[in-house]
């Protein structure tokens, strides 16, 4: 297999069958092994269940299988011929929405699960304006349970009608509708025969032809600096290499570049990727650089290109979606990591909260509670070299962390 | 030229960077290392992440007593190949000084002798971080595991209390006594393993190769023939065509029937296996919840 990786996420609420649909995703593509089966067979036995209840594949931890709930970040693999696959599976319920923004963080798509009996409901809303918010590149909107609305077209209609509707008020670039039964298979791995009115791809045949590649930001060349490699060997005696991965763009030797935050200027000499040496390097690379010149550089320090730099300033706008047990609180002070770079941050104004349920901003805050969104200011002790969260999601997040207790409390996009 | 990456490359780039935040974030961290392939695969990467420095971790062996020769031996020549420092931790002596109980009975392993001997390793040599092979597509429990893992002063994991893991920022920070596991490798399957292996001809323990060995057959499992195992009545020593799907503990690990002598004939026979390669733990089949258990405790 020589295909590239595609990161997913799944949100569903509840009783939407998501963990159905990723038992069937594995079970159809043949990704489950046998002795995973043959537990699942002997639970879904205890269970007096007559079908094998693929939700036990994901549901990982004893409290999950005792209370049937997944209450967790659980990551799941498989394979095509064509393409690696990671999931990241989360929950649907309303306190959770900490762990799906973990989730999708790191996603290339997500997969919205709505119950074909039930339509639109407030956690459909609000799953979709978390991947609108993090930015996720492509969103396939999946109308489960096919099988109990009789597989009719105008059922799957009106839904992506709805959808639609509401999407509009969303920043999503790219969605796709399927209609599908994890339950039964249709269209999931396996064309439906019961819907031949359907004409579009299959999940897996779509999950499969996402263009990866093209989200990455290829333009802005960022480069955080996550070490410096100095062997004080008599073979590399004077070798120093900043050893990083490529956030975003394109660097190739001889490129002039700036160190930030000293502005100080070189020209790379040589790029290295392990024991190979590259002409060119780009994002997600992990490589280490030297320059022609011998410049201070540390961790926590970015390098750019000269003619392309990003933002660089200690008072910052930013989207944050809380995860602190204690409510975030106007002026609290919190530990911030961006890139590679630390220091702390003071809550300057909260301009407003967003109210999930009803999508609309709620102004006069001063504290927001777990699972809350809110848009903030934020003042930092050290100048942070960003860049927008929707133009580059490696330079654009970063997250708070509780000085007491060293907890990640809060996740943020600038804007 | 299309600026993309294939998948075992991408995997490569974000275990490095891992890695290199390991380096960056903690004061002493070390690897965890087992003789298998996964850890081998990990300090691999490491070596990789550092170069042309040498590898700024110690490799730390928990040593169980109970070892196949090939593991040790192949060991010691990794560890003076790459320069690095190796630290053991002796189950043995943790028993002898009963810090540690040594299990009785025909299923007796020391798996969760190994437990109190890791802790007490990671205390005596104060490493903060302690870097494992471990995959999030073994075992249920794993799959819910974090990059950086933040472990209390008793060494315990706390599943439900996780610290959220969001983009690529690892949160390190801990309190003293506290450490972390960090697990480069958790991205990776079974299969990515072995194909990163031969793509960057990656030397393995020749356990892992089909060979002729005394087995016992114990249930499903065959059981490799050693002094530190006990037989139960009916059960006999028979020689086989086997190789090691897994290493660990020699009481514990379970050979398969195989022909596979080479890479291509492992990867190939990994391609069509239908059992997960941890299916032949002995130390998993204990019960459903067993590595959840072992994890909670401190285990790898």
């Amino acid at each position: 297999m020589k295909g590239e990786l595609l990161r997913f996420t799944t949100a569903g609420s509840v009783d939407d069958g998501k963990s159905t649909l990723i038992g069937r995703l594995l079970y159809d593509s043949k990704s489950i092994f046998q002795d995973q089966l043959a537990a699942m067979e002997t639970t879904s036995k205890k269970k007096g269940l007559d079908e094998i209840d693929f939700s036990l594949l994901t549901d990982g931890l004893k409290d999950e299988r005792e209370q049937g709930i997944t209450i967790d970040v659980a990551y799941r693999y498989f394979n095509t011929p064509n393409r690696k696959f990671i999931i990241a599976d989360t929950p649907g319920h309303i306190q959770y929405t900490r762990n799906m923004v973990t989730g999708a963080s790191t996603a290339n798509a997500a997969l919205v699960l709505i119950d074909a009996r039930n339509g639109v409901i407030e956690q459909t809303k609000r799953h979709s304006y978390i991947a609108s918010l993090l930015q996720i590149p492509h969103v396939i909107v999946c109308i489960n349970k096919m099988d109990l609305v009789n597989y009719e077209k105008g059922a799957f209609e009106k839904i992506k009608e709805q959808y639609k509707d509401f999407a509009a008020k969303l920043d999503i670039q790219d969605f796709d509708f399927i209609p599908i039964s994890a339950l039964k298979g249709d269209n999931v791995v396996n064309r439906s025969k019961n819907m031949e009115w359907y004409n579009g791809p299959t999940l897996l045949h779509s999950l499969e032809n996402i263009p990866v590649a093209n989200d990455l930001n290829h333009i802005d060349f960022r480069f955080a600096v996550q070490t410096v490699l100095r062997p004080h060997t008599d073979e590399h005696h004077d070798f120093r290499g900043y050893a990083g991965r490529i956030s975003s763009g394109i660097l190739r030797i001889g490129d002039q570049v700036a160190a930030l935050p000293s502005q100080l200027q070189s020209r790379v000499k040589k790029i290295h990727c392990g024991y190979k040496d590259l002409k060119e390097a780009y994002a997600p690379q992990s490589i280490s650089i030297e320059l022609e010149d011998d410049i201070d550089i540390s961790r926590g320090d970015m390098i750019v290109k000269t003619t392309n730099q990003p933002q660089n300033s200690q008072e910052i706008d930013a989207m944050i979606c809380w995860m602190g047990e204690k409510p975030m609180q106007l002026n609290g002070k919190y530990s911030i990591k961006h890139t590679t770079r630390n220091g702390r941050a003071i809550i300057k104004e909260m301009v407003y909260v967003v109210d999930l349920n009803e999508l609309k901003r709620i102004e006069g805050k001063t504290s927001i509670v777990k699972n809350g969104i809110a848009r903030i200011k934020i003042k930092t002790t050290t100048p942070l070299f960003f860049d927008s969260y929707r133009t580059n999601r490696n330079t654009g997040s970063f997250i708070l962390i509780d000085e007491t207790n060293n907890n990640t409390v809060g996740a943020g996009m600038i804007i | 030229m299309s600026y993309r990456l294939e998948h075992l490359e991408e995997l490569e780039a974000e275990s490095i960077f891992v890695l290199r935040e390991a380096f960056a974030q903690f004061e002493n961290p070390c690897i965890l290392f087992s003789g298998g392939k996964d850890s081998i695969v990990v300090t691999h990467l490491a070596v990789k992440a550092f170069y042309p420095t040498k590898i700024p971790f110690p490799l730390v062996h928990i040593d169980t007593g109970h070892n196949f020769d090939e593991t040790i031996a192949f060991r010691d020549e990794l560890v003076d190949k790459i320069g690095a420092q190796l630290v053991v931790g002796s189950v043995q002596e943790a028993i002898d000084n009963g810090m540690a109980q040594d299990e009785k009975g025909v299923h007796a392993t020391r798996n969760t002798a190994q437990i109190p001997t890791l802790i007490d390793t990671i205390e005596k040599n104060k490493f903060d971080a302690a870097m494992g092979g471990a995959r999030r597509d073994e075992e249920k429990a794993r799959a819910k595991e974090r990059f950086f893992s933040h472990r209390d002063d008793f060494g315990q994991w706390d599943p439900k209390n996780q610290r959220p893991e969001l983009w690529n920022l690892f949160n390190g920070k801990k309190k003293f006594g506290e450490h972390f596991r960090v697990f480069p490798i958790s991205n990776w399957t079974e299969m990515d393993i072995w194909q990163y292996i031969k793509k960057e001809k990656i030397a393995l323990p020749s356990l892992y190769f089909s060979h002729e060995r005394e087995v016992i057959k114990r249930g499903d499992t065959l059981l490799a023939n050693s002094p530190f195992i006990t037989l139960k009545p009916n059960e006999k020593v028979t020689t086989e065509i086997v190789r090691f799907r897994t290493i660990g503990d020699l009481t514990i690990t379970g050979a398969v029937k195989s022909e596979a002598s080479t890479l291509d004939h492992v990867i190939a026979e990994v391609a069509a296996a239908r059992e997960t390669e941890r299916g032949n733990r002995a130390d998993d089949q204990r019960s459903e919840a067993a590595m959840e258990e072992r994890k909670k405790e401190g285990y790898f």
